[in-house]
């Protein structure tokens, strides 16, 4: 590959007909830097997100209270909706067999009419779906139309880093919001502040549990097991989840075994209560302080953990709401999270099994710039490995699907189209199923099943692309000075235009970057 | 992708095994066994699927969760099958389901990618071994029976490996045309990666036909699939399914339900599905470490140690559980939080797959679990033929 092809395709999100080839492929890249636009207009939001379920919320009480109380069968039906359970939305199964959530009725242990709580229930699974299907449009439509590819390249990295997975209704609105509110306007600013932001995401205190999580000598704990005592109060004990605190350490900053231990979690965890989000507590936000607009990240001190806390070894004794922030500063800074990030990066930027030495120059730049991400990209950009003239990485469906749009010159694509495209190509947008994330390497998309796919898609495309492309012009310009042998002359001997377009779209230049 | 030892280490067990192995692992005929790994993905709660109902700690431990069990029938004097697995407790009634409980594999912290890893490459550490221990089993097996399938668009860890495996997973997608196969064949024959792949998606793509009309579109229909791919003289002989969502932090009473539902239907899907073939099956389930003993404060579990696996087919002798149950007291957990370990995962798998196969289990540890140090099959897991 010429620099000017890398530019475009490794770093860039493939070639679109009328980009000109960049003279200064590195220039071209940093470049973007002060052209971005973090904002995406029309975009839908975490707080119209979370009305939604508060409302949600309000109107199931309403109903209980109206009948002083749904039958189990009934409430355990309506909590089943409000999962969105895995097994029977397919979300459980390979990732290809999943079905983004749609408003179908819940198959329950019995045949008996939805109540006024599950038909909430499914109405609001509805609209969650609308949230998520009307986002997944919008970053499509920017991957497709943005003038700064690399950029945007970088959102779709560090969403995926921070992952949050919309496979119930809780999250399944808010999964578009957390890319657009907490990773786009801090992809050009600190790691510190893009940690900062996730974390206080509501998405992401909803998705690993810790917007319900309790210290266990809280002051609402307390009050709790004073009732218990008096025999008053039914239901579960308020307790702790470590789950936030864990993938934080484990995913987001230090990386998996790196000298922190189980005690240093639940540590974390206990610092962390408190940390919640407004307006979406099941009745009792008064008590506990989560009031306020739905959505919002608040401090809820009656959920705190009273006390000093040590977390690899070190102590923190501030109170209340900064304590956890003073830890998550620590986290941001260490040298096992500049090392993580590093590492993750030149994975994705140069290969699956990242050279060490890109990797040091990248750690470098974190720690010496204090985590400073247009510093550390540039440090990506200055590292020669970046530059192999072999491509090293194979697409995702993601990155296949943007390159093949781009490719064929479109800058919009139907919204519903855009979901159905990456749920065939066995990639969900912001659905890994895992807070891990999608995997960034070939094994996990390099399987024959997914090249067929690949095939039968690219075939789809070319018969309805506009029969003036020639094949020929439009290899030479996503691949500028780099188009194989192999793939000129298999476009060359094509029985129409459409069929050279379908061949380009799975050669193995277009396969990986 | 071999590291040297391991590469040394099956290079000499190939060669030993071709001049002193029992005549029945490479007996010519082959014959028709198959075997399907189900994994659990997220740390599926043993103490939820097969609860021990009979363990004086129990109820007073799980809290609020002993309630799904409060009217399940019990399997023995000890343990209570979670009332969503009704295939599963017909096939246990019948002889033909076994459990294991309180097993792990020797991963012991308790990260999910970490324990899958551990899990599905059969080694001691994550990341140690660089193939799977699936893969493996059919390097192990003679070359006819050699097939192994994913039900997956992509080949997962466990089944990747020097042996080539297969993968497919229903597609809604149009059939490209056969012109454009062609051509896409001619255009990868200088790409060895993409040539490779494509020489297995069109082998597939032979065998399964009309599958694609299915869609796949819940567990049942997945299971059936599994069923169809392994059903064919020439189709494969082990397959490996993935399910996900079994990682319960909250709300587990309802989600593991429906997860465990979705289970169930699977296994009656493949059983239905192999109808007399089901004799020579066996169906291995488990999931990569288990989860805390006490309920957390949203009504869910977190990451913990020991889980249960179960073991399923004509063939096994079943109607039992196999456990030597470490009790669910304060002072008999792990790091006071987990149910115990006290059984291999890896020696159940070892001693499940030497038995199903008819391979001498010290010759199929060494192949599965290379690295794991003193693993024991465990044996009398089959009925014997």
């Amino acid at each position: 590959m010429t620099d000017a092809s890398i530019a475009l395709n490794r770093f860039g999100l493939g070639a679109r007909p009328d980009d000109a080839p960049p003279g200064d492929a590195r220039r071209w890249l940093v470049d973007q830097f002060d052209r971005y636009e973090p904002r995406v207009s029309g975009a839908p939001t975490a707080a119209a997100a979370a009305q939604a379920l508060a409302d949600y919320q309000q109107a199931r009480q309403a109903v209980r209270a109206e009948q002083g109380g749904a039958r189990p069968g009934q409430r355990r039906r309506a909590a089943m909706a409000e999962q969105a359970p895995a097994m029977e939305e397919g979300a459980a199964m390979a990732p290809t067999n999943r079905r983004p959530a749609g408003p179908r009725q819940v198959a329950g242990e019995d045949a008996q009419p939805m109540s006024d709580t599950e038909r909430a229930a499914v109405a609001m699974r509805r609209q969650g779906r609308e949230f998520y299907t009307q986002s997944v449009g919008l970053r499509m439509n920017a991957a497709l139309a943005t003038p700064t590819p690399f950029v945007e390249r970088l959102v779709h990295f560090w969403a995926n880093h921070f992952a949050v997975s919309a496979d119930g209704m809780r999250v399944v609105g808010l999964a578009g919001p957390f890319e657009f509110e907490a990773i786009r306007p801090h992809v050009l600013g600190r790691f510190r502040d893009m940690l900062f932001a996730v974390e206080r995401h509501p998405a992401m205190l909803m998705y690993l549990d810790q917007a319900q999580s309790v210290g266990p000598n809280s002051p609402l704990a307390q009050v709790a097991a004073a009732r218990a005592a008096r025999g008053q109060g039914q239901g579960r004990k308020p307790g702790l989840n470590e789950n936030l605190a864990r993938e934080i350490m484990e995913l987001h900053t230090l990386g998996v075994r790196t000298g922190y231990s189980q005690g240093d979690v639940t540590e974390f965890a206990r610092a962390m209560t408190g940390w919640t989000v407004a307006g979406l507590g099941r009745g009792g936000g008064r008590m506990a302080g989560t009031d306020g607009r739905p959505g919002d990240f608040v401090f809820a001190p009656r959920l705190h953990e009273p006390g000093a806390r040590t977390i690899m070894g070190r102590g923190f004794a501030q109170d209340g709401q900064a304590q956890a922030a003073a830890v998550l500063d620590m986290l941001a800074a260490h040298p096992a999270t500049a090392r993580h990030i590093a590492t993750k990066l030149v994975r994705h930027f140069v290969a699956d099994d990242p050279p060490a030495a890109a990797v040091a120059r990248v750690e470098a730049a974190f720690l010496q710039s204090g985590g400073d991400l247009p510093t550390i990209y540039r440090a990506l950009i200055a590292s020669p490995e970046a530059w192999a003239t072999q491509p090293a990485k194979f697409k995702t469906p993601w990155e296949w699907s943007v390159s093949t749009l781009r490719a064929l010159g479109l800058r919009e694509f139907g919204t519903p189209q855009t979901v159905g495209l990456l749920q065939q190509l066995g990639q969900p947008t912001w659905r890994p199923g895992s807070p891990a994330g999608w995997d960034d390497t070939a094994p996990s998309w390099a399987g024959p099943d997914a090249i067929m796919r690949r095939v039968e898609a690219a075939e789809r495309f070319a018969t309805r692309a506009n029969q003036q492309i020639d094949p020929r012009a439009r290899a030479a310009q996503l691949f500028p000075g780099s188009a194989s042998a192999a793939t000129t002359q298999a476009i060359a001997r094509a029985e129409s235009p459409s069929q050279g377009l379908a061949l380009l779209l799975v050669s193995p230049d277009f396969m990986r970057r | 992708m071999f590291t040297r030892r391991t590469f040394v280490s099956t290079g000499t067990l190939a060669a030993i095994g071709a001049a002193f192995a029992p005549r029945i692992a490479f007996a010519a005929a082959p014959t028709e066994k198959r075997f399907v790994f189900i994994i659990q993905r997220g740390a599926a709660d043993g103490l939820h699927t097969l609860a021990p109902v009979g363990d004086p700690a129990y109820a007073a431990a799980r809290g609020a969760l002993a309630q799904d069990f409060a009217s399940a029938a019990k399997l023995d004097a000890m343990f209570a099958l979670h009332p969503a697995l009704a295939n599963t407790a017909a096939l246990y009634k019948g002889g033909e389901a076994l459990f294991a409980h309180a097993v792990a594999s020797p991963y012991r912290d308790r990260s999910h990618f970490d324990g899958q890893n551990v899990l599905e490459s059969g080694g001691k550490d994550a990341y140690q071994i660089k193939d799977g221990w699936l893969n493996r089993l059919l390097s192990v097996l003679p070359q006819e029976q050699a097939k192994g399938i994913a039900v997956a668009a992509t080949v997962p860890m466990a089944l990747r490996g020097k042996v080539e495996v297969a993968s497919y997973a229903p597609s809604a997608l149009p059939d490209a045309s056969d012109d454009l196969l062609a051509r896409v064949t001619q255009l990868y024959a200088g790409d060895a990666q993409l040539h490779a792949l494509w020489e297995q998606a069109n082998a597939t793509r032979a065998l399964t036909g009309d599958l694609a009309a299915d869609n796949g579109r819940n567990a049942a229909a997945t299971g059936a699939l599994a069923a169809r791919l392994l059903a064919p003289a020439d189709g494969a002989r082990i397959a490996m399914i993935e399910t996900g969502g079994w990682d319960t932090h909250s709300g587990q009473s309802g989600r593991l339900a429906a997860q465990l539902r979705g289970l169930d239907a699977m296994i009656g899907a493949i059983k239905t599905g192999l109808g007399p073939l089901w004799k020579d099956t066996m169906v291995l389930v488990a999931t990569e470490f288990g989860r805390t003993v006490a309920v957390n404060g949203t009504g869910g579990t977190d990451h913990g140690t020991a889980s249960a696996a179960m073991l399923l087919g004509g063939g096994v002798k079943g109607g039992r559980v196999i456990a030597d149950w470490p009790g669910l007291a304060p002072a008999n957990l792990y790091e006071a939080r987990d149910l115990k370990p006290t059984a291999s995962l890896d020696g159940v798998i070892a001693g499940a797959t030497a038995a199903h196969f008819g391979v001498d289990p010290a010759r199929m540890t060494a192949a599965l679990f290379p690295a794991a140090g003193p693993v024991r099959a465990v044996e009398g897991l089959t009925r014997s033929v």
